[in-house]
């Protein structure tokens, strides 16, 4: 779920045409808009408290099967959380998850680190080196 | 006497047709996409969600857009829009110290583990104006460097094996919303904190400076600045589990202050603690230094300064509330004007019958 | 997943449209104190939480409202995954600390004094209680007066506590706090909020 809430709906859209499936199902809540409070904690690690709020997408869905699955992402995109409650819900079944997992999930999760990846190389070249030019008590002497 | 009147829609609609005739501007000019804003004036779009107290980009985007770049009133939009979604929940409290930092800089320490990460910061730079920028330069991607990445510890956890800073341990996890319960000074620190993470920048930003500036007696450092995303996990009672709906990029701020210690605790330092939606390092110092000043009572020092006054710092911290009530001074307040100008006159008789009693005796004397 | 997802059917179907037509009917009656009203139900809860009143809760409760379940809705577990699936209700164990109580057996509950009945200062912050009755017909004939009520308006609800109408009477003598009701029997729905009276002498 984490993968599929923070990708791209485009992408996904993408991949879940090319694996062709199309399966009957029954909206049980949503897709809907609403808020979550976020927290974070004083100092870092203390008490809980609210940050402000943020926009989340959720859907649930119950394929003709009777399997059941739900999505939840930040933003307001329906589509997105439609998709990703089908495919939850897939995931529910053995043979459909390791197809699921090998055509959506790998791909955009390989994307998805990859990105953070060329982030955190970006951060490091700005790491700083230091380095001693004169000491002060060498200075002194 | 005055007469009740009614009227002013003709004008009103007009006015707001105008009001978009101008926001649309020059129509030889290309419109403002908001991918553009969103991407190209992110530190705006960031301040909007942070005093919105809405994180979603997007929305952010268009209220500045609808705005005409006045951020208030873009902030103001985006609380408005708030009100209209239904709340599902509550997220798991963020692992800040899990962040994918992308600056990460302490003024205590020079090496800590980690390193000094200066990410895309304005600091160092010379604050010439480019004028290269007036069109459409080529901008190089940013540079980048294999194998210097390492866990970015705290600086508290650093400080803190030695019992020098105080420590923070979690406990209340069902902190109050400054949404649902009425303000009742004094406030927990938790409903401060909220208040503050959608408080004024400017405002917060001049408090904060009071208290360097002497007003309050505080002689910070900034034990760490973090600038990066976290992880959001909501709990779904369907699934009886939390689960990951995203990352929001945060700005997190530990000052850390000298403390006198008291008959029960030794000296140690103490914190204040910002964070904020988004990268604005700026608004989560200052945030940082107002929620230090405002723990004044619970340490035990005294309350000498604004920055220090519960109620002057919450109650005034609040732009959308601030504008709401200076700017309704442009409402017709015909009746009341009326009722001064009576006693005006009044007064003014009174005076002159005085002043004219005044002289009638000075000449019979 | 199966034993869930039949938990999970039955929510408003058009959620909107849904709530905001119970929210009307619930105002209506609220308005009417004492006066028995139809109400289209527009959820499917599971038993034994009547379709009406799993509409009431689909539309009233959210996660900022905790919700107390007497023992026979509290011990249904498909219930509980459906209320907080479909209305995000969060449950507490204590009375006094629910902004909604669901009761589907009136006659067993805690006296309503139990309930949060709000301060001096924020009555408002008292409970909604939502009781399923066997019916408007039958019971103990209850007469009330007060505002909302053009002289006078009686019905004999079946199924309340045996000892309700001095309940009642302790509940208006805390006004401005105490509790209010939404009694719920089939398809109709009456509310008796705390400031509608029981007429003295005649119960």
């Amino acid at each position: 779920m984490s993968i599929l809430a923070r990708c791209e709906t485009r992408r996904l859209q993408g991949l879940w045409a090319k694996l062709g499936l199309d399966p009957a199902y029954k909206l049980l809540r949503g897709p809907e808009c609403g808020l979550v409070m976020l927290r974070g904690r004083t100092g870092g690690t203390g008490e809980a408290f609210n940050i402000g709020e943020a926009t989340v997408t959720r859907a649930s869905v119950k394929l003709d099967d009777g399997s059941v699955g739900h999505a939840m992402a930040l933003g307001r995109d329906h589509l997105k959380a439609r998709l990703s409650a089908i495919v939850d819900a897939l995931c529910q079944n053995v043979e459909t998850a390791s197809l699921i997992n090998a055509e959506i999930i790998a791909p955009i999760s390989r994307e998805l680190d990859g990105a953070d990846e060329k982030r955190l190389m970006q951060t490091a070249a700005t790491r700083v080196d230091f380095f001693t030019m004169v000491r002060g008590e060498d200075d002194a002497s | 006497m005055y007469v009740s009147v009614k009227g002013g829609e003709a004008a009103i609609d007009n006015a707001h047709r105008l009001l978009a005739d101008r926001r649309r501007g020059d129509r030889s000019v290309p419109a403002l996409t908001l991918d553009q804003i969103a991407e190209q004036l992110v530190l705006g779009v960031d301040r909007v969600m942070s005093e919105g107290s809405l994180y979603d980009r997007r929305l952010a985007a268009l209220a500045i857009k609808q705005a005409r770049g006045d951020l208030i009133e873009a902030i103001f939009l985006v609380r408005a829009y708030r009100t209209t979604l239904p709340r599902f929940g509550f997220a798991e409290p963020v692992d800040t110290g899990a962040m994918l930092v992308e600056r990460r800089i302490s003024a205590c320490y020079k090496d800590l583990p980690g390193g000094q990460l200066l990410g895309p910061t304005f600091d160092y730079t010379h604050r010439l104006l480019d004028e290269a920028l007036d069109g459409d330069p080529e901008v190089e991607p940013g540079e980048t460097r294999e194998g210097a990445t390492e866990p970015v510890s705290r600086i508290a956890d650093i400080l803190g094996g030695e019992g020098l800073i105080e420590e923070e341990i979690s406990g209340n996890d069902e902190p109050d919303d400054i949404n649902q319960t009425p303000l009742e000074f004094p406030l927990s620190r938790a409903m401060r904190l909220q208040s503050l993470a959608r408080g004024d920048e400017g405002f917060l930003l001049a408090l904060g400076y009071s208290t360097q500036r002497g007003y309050a007696r505080s002689h910070p450092f900034a034990g760490e600045i973090r600038i990066g995303e976290v992880e959001v996990e909501v709990f779904m009672p369907e699934l009886g589990f939390a689960v990951p709906v995203g990352r929001v990029q945060l700005t997190e701020c530990q000052m850390v202050n000298q403390f006198k210690g008291s008959a029960k605790v030794p000296p140690q330092f103490t914190r204040g603690y910002g964070l904020v939606f988004g990268q604005s390092e700026r608004k989560a110092m200052a945030m940082a230094l107002c929620d230090r000043a405002l723990r004044a009572g619970e340490l035990g020092e005294d309350i000498v300064a604004p920055a220090q006054d519960q109620e002057f710092v919450i109650s005034h911290c609040d732009n959308v509330q601030a504008t709401g009530f200076v700017e309704h001074l442009k409402l017709p307040h015909h009746v009341d004007f009326q009722a001064e100008l009576g006693l005006v006159r009044t007064m003014r008789t009174q005076f002159e019958q005085a002043e004219s009693a005044m002289e009638n005796k000075e000449a019979a004397e | 997943m199966q034993a869930e997802a039949s938990a999970l059917d039955g929510g408003f179907a058009q959620p909107v449209f849904d709530a905001q037509a119970t929210f009307r009917a619930i105002m209506d009656a609220m308005a009417r104190p004492a006066t028995v009203m139809q109400v289209d139900p527009r959820a499917v809860p599971p038993a034994p939480l009547q379709s009406l009143a799993g509409a009431i809760a689909c539309t009233l409760i959210d996660p900022d409202t905790p919700v107390w379940l007497d023992s026979v809705l509290g011990d249904n577990e498909a219930l509980r995954a459906w209320l907080a699936f479909h209305a995000n209700a969060r449950f507490v164990e204590a009375p006094a600390g629910a902004a909604f109580a669901l009761v589907a057996d009136p006659s067993a509950m805690p006296p309503l004094g139990r309930f949060a009945q709000g301060s001096q200062e924020y009555p408002d912050r008292s409970a909604t209680l939502i009781l399923q009755i066997e019916s408007f017909e039958g019971g103990a004939p209850l007469t009330f007066h007060g505002p909302g009520i053009k002289g006078t308006a009686s019905m004999a609800p079946l199924g309340l506590p045996s000892d309700f109408a001095g309940q009642w009477d302790e509940n208006v003598s805390r006004f401005p706090r105490g509790i209010d009701l939404i009694l719920i029997a089939g398809d109709a729905i009456a509310c008796l909020p705390r400031s509608a009276r029981l007429v003295e002498g005649e119960n």
